[in-house]
């Protein structure tokens, strides 16, 4: 197990990480999940051993890592441009890590060479051996590099941004991949991301930071339906949000009363987040809302139509999803009714 | 394309052909007289022999030194960095004369040196640390651009491998820069071959002893031996052909061995 405990760093007045805990179980596959900036990257670092913590603790198994540098602490690093050595084979860079061990431990060139040819063929590329890095897509190099990080049999796997740098087809291949190659070896592995959707796709469990600290830890599924705040809820999946007003227990937008409940949410401007495909539309009078159809594009299963609101005073353009079983035409006047919606208190 | 052809004829190619023609004017016993007489041979020795210890100085201190430059912050640094190039844009004779007084029998460096018994000024030695000065920017200069690329990725990537300090060093930060230090390396001795300004001020000029082959060829002019002058540079000539080939082909090697992404 990995665990993180109290850790700050701050880059001069910055605090990349602002006191975060964490505990990783042996075998998970967990997404560190947020915008740039958020520390996550940073704390992928301190687990690895390249940057060090202010302050706080990172032990892995009970033992104190913070104790050894990176090169002690068996622990498999792939970053997002790859980092392959150009003057070596593909080969040679997965042999590196085994080449390097101390004498004592070191296996003989025969044992070496199944090794590598072991990983090589997990990763697929055993037809790539001879070929140096530049001759390689970047796709290829990606799993090369997890090749080289899993020679050293680390006892963790951290990927920092592993398909940040690979064009959208390579990378929803290299997810599905990467899923399958965990299930397969079941080594811990934390890997950092700024895409939701690659967290939610490819993690056991999710964890999403924001200003150097942690907001929310849970399952995708626990992440995406029941967000802790205000920013997972806009930062995870697409949502409308609408500027609200909650007074006695009763939400209003531009004045006007909504007939939703206020969930307990204490007076005072707050924000109301419904997902797109969460609004109802329904016939006029029957909602929360009211509005006109400004635009409709249709395409696949659902109809994505812009709608006006008409909210007290202003007008607020909102999009929703909806299914096509009733077709929408500009110029319809639709109610609206959130089937699930979160309120959160405050305006930013 | 032609105006590059021309223009590289006129600069290059039609006086070192006139080098080779006023040589055809010996015949082939007496250009190998000359060439074998102690005076020559002593020379071309001096020369060559110097300039390649320089060479490999100037390649150990010149890696350290952009080592220090590029990894390194410290108060000065950019002063340091422009000190580097004083070699290059210092006349060679100011240079030469600055050594010489620095390094003379009650000069700065060379009175306590005197008194250690060592003599720099008009000895080999002095001519060794005149080519050495003036080569050292060359490799600086060369390395450290390569250096300053090199991403500090690739050495946390071996660090997080098991890799030591020494693994990472030897392993992945020296081999590439081996093509940029193979290059400076060449060039400064090329250039430490060749020096003449710098060099003649410090370096004593007793034949046989601190006599260098370019200093031969001015006395040979002005013995009005024209053939003679000429018959040693054509021997450097070819020396030096025949090591930009050599530094061209271990280049091409070591790229092979490491194409830019």
């Amino acid at each position: 197990m990995i665990e993180v405990k109290n850790i700050v760093k701050k880059f001069g007045a910055f605090a990349a990480l602002d006191h975060v805990d964490l505990k990783v179980a042996n075998g998970e596959l967990l997404a560190l999940l947020g915008p740039s900036g958020s520390g996550k990257t940073t704390l992928l670092r301190i687990i690895a051993g390249l940057d060090w913590p202010d302050a706080g603790e990172v032990s892995f198994d009970g033992e104190n890592a913070l104790a050894h540098g990176a090169s002690e602490r068996h622990v498999g690093f792939v970053f997002q441009h790859y980092a392959l050595f150009r003057h070596m084979t593909v080969f040679e860079n997965v042999a590196f890590g085994l080449r390097v061990q101390p004498r004592a431990v070191r296996k003989d060139e025969a044992a070496i060479r199944a090794r590598v040819k072991e990983l090589l063929d997990l990763v697929q590329l055993d037809w790539l051996s001879s070929r140096y890095p530049s001759q390689l897509s970047g796709g290829q190099r990606q799993r090369i590099a997890l090749a080289r990080a899993l020679a050293i049999e680390p006892r963790i796997l951290l990927l920092d941004e592993p398909f940040g740098a690979l064009d959208a087809k390579v990378r929803k291949e290299l997810r599905q991949w990467l899923r399958s190659l965990h299930h397969e070896i079941n080594v811990t592995s934390i890997f950092v991301t700024h895409d939701q959707e690659e967290a939610l796709e490819v993690a056991n469990r999710v964890v999403v930071m924001d200003k150097g600290r942690i907001v929310q830890i849970g399952t995708p599924g626990d992440v995406y339906d029941n967000p802790a705040t205000a920013f997972v809820h806009s930062f995870i999946g697409e949502s409308i949000v609408l500027p609200v007003e909650v007074r006695d227990g009763c939400v209003r937008l531009g004045g006007k009363p909504l007939n939703i409940a206020a969930d307990g949410v204490s007076s005072g401007p707050s924000k109301l987040f419904v997902r797109r495909h969460d609004m109802a539309i329904g016939p006029a009078g029957s909602g929360a809302f009211e509005g006109a159809v400004r635009h409709v594009r249709t395409f696949g299963p659902i109809q994505r139509a812009e709608v006006a609101l008409s909210a007290g005073e202003g007008t607020t353009v909102i999009e929703i999803d909806a299914p096509r079983d009733r077709e929408l035409q500009p110029g319809d006047i639709v109610s609206l009714h959130p089937r699930r919606y979160r309120i959160f208190a405050g305006q930013d | 394309m032609g105006l590059t052809l021309t223009w590289l004829s006129v600069i290059i190619l039609i006086p070192l052909a006139g080098l080779f023609l006023k040589s055809f004017e010996l015949s082939l016993d007496q250009f190998w007289g000359i060439l074998t007489s102690r005076r020559t041979l002593n020379a071309l020795k001096i020369s060559f022999g110097l300039a390649f210890a320089a060479a490999i100085v100037n390649l150990v201190m010149g890696m350290i030194i952009v080592w220090a430059l590029v990894r390194y912050r410290f108060p000065g640094r950019r002063i340091f960095d422009a000190i580097v190039d004083i070699p290059f844009a210092l006349p060679t004779a100011v240079a030469g004369v600055a050594l010489t007084s620095l390094f003379a029998q009650k000069g700065w460096l060379g009175a306590p040196l005197a008194e250690l018994g060592i003599k720099v000024a008009f000895t080999p030695l002095g001519i060794f640390i005149a080519m050495i000065f003036i080569g050292i920017p060359f490799v600086v200069r060369t390395v450290q651009p390569v250096l300053i690329d090199l991403d500090a990725e690739i050495e946390e990537a071996a660090a997080s491998l098991g890799a030591n300090r020494w693994h990472t060093v030897s392993k992945v930060i020296l081999p590439s820069l081996i093509p940029a230090l193979l290059t400076g390396f060449a060039l400064a001795f090329a250039r430490a071959v060749g020096e003449y300004g710098s060099v003649i001020f410090i370096a004593g000029n007793l034949p046989n002893v601190s006599e260098i082959a370019p200093l031969l060829i001015v006395i040979r002019l002005s013995e009005f031996r024209y053939a003679d002058a000429t018959a040693i540079a054509v021997v450097m000539l070819v020396a030096s052909f025949l090591i930009i080939f050599a530094v061209n082909r271990l280049q091409r090697w070591a790229q092979t061995r490491t194409p830019a992404y």
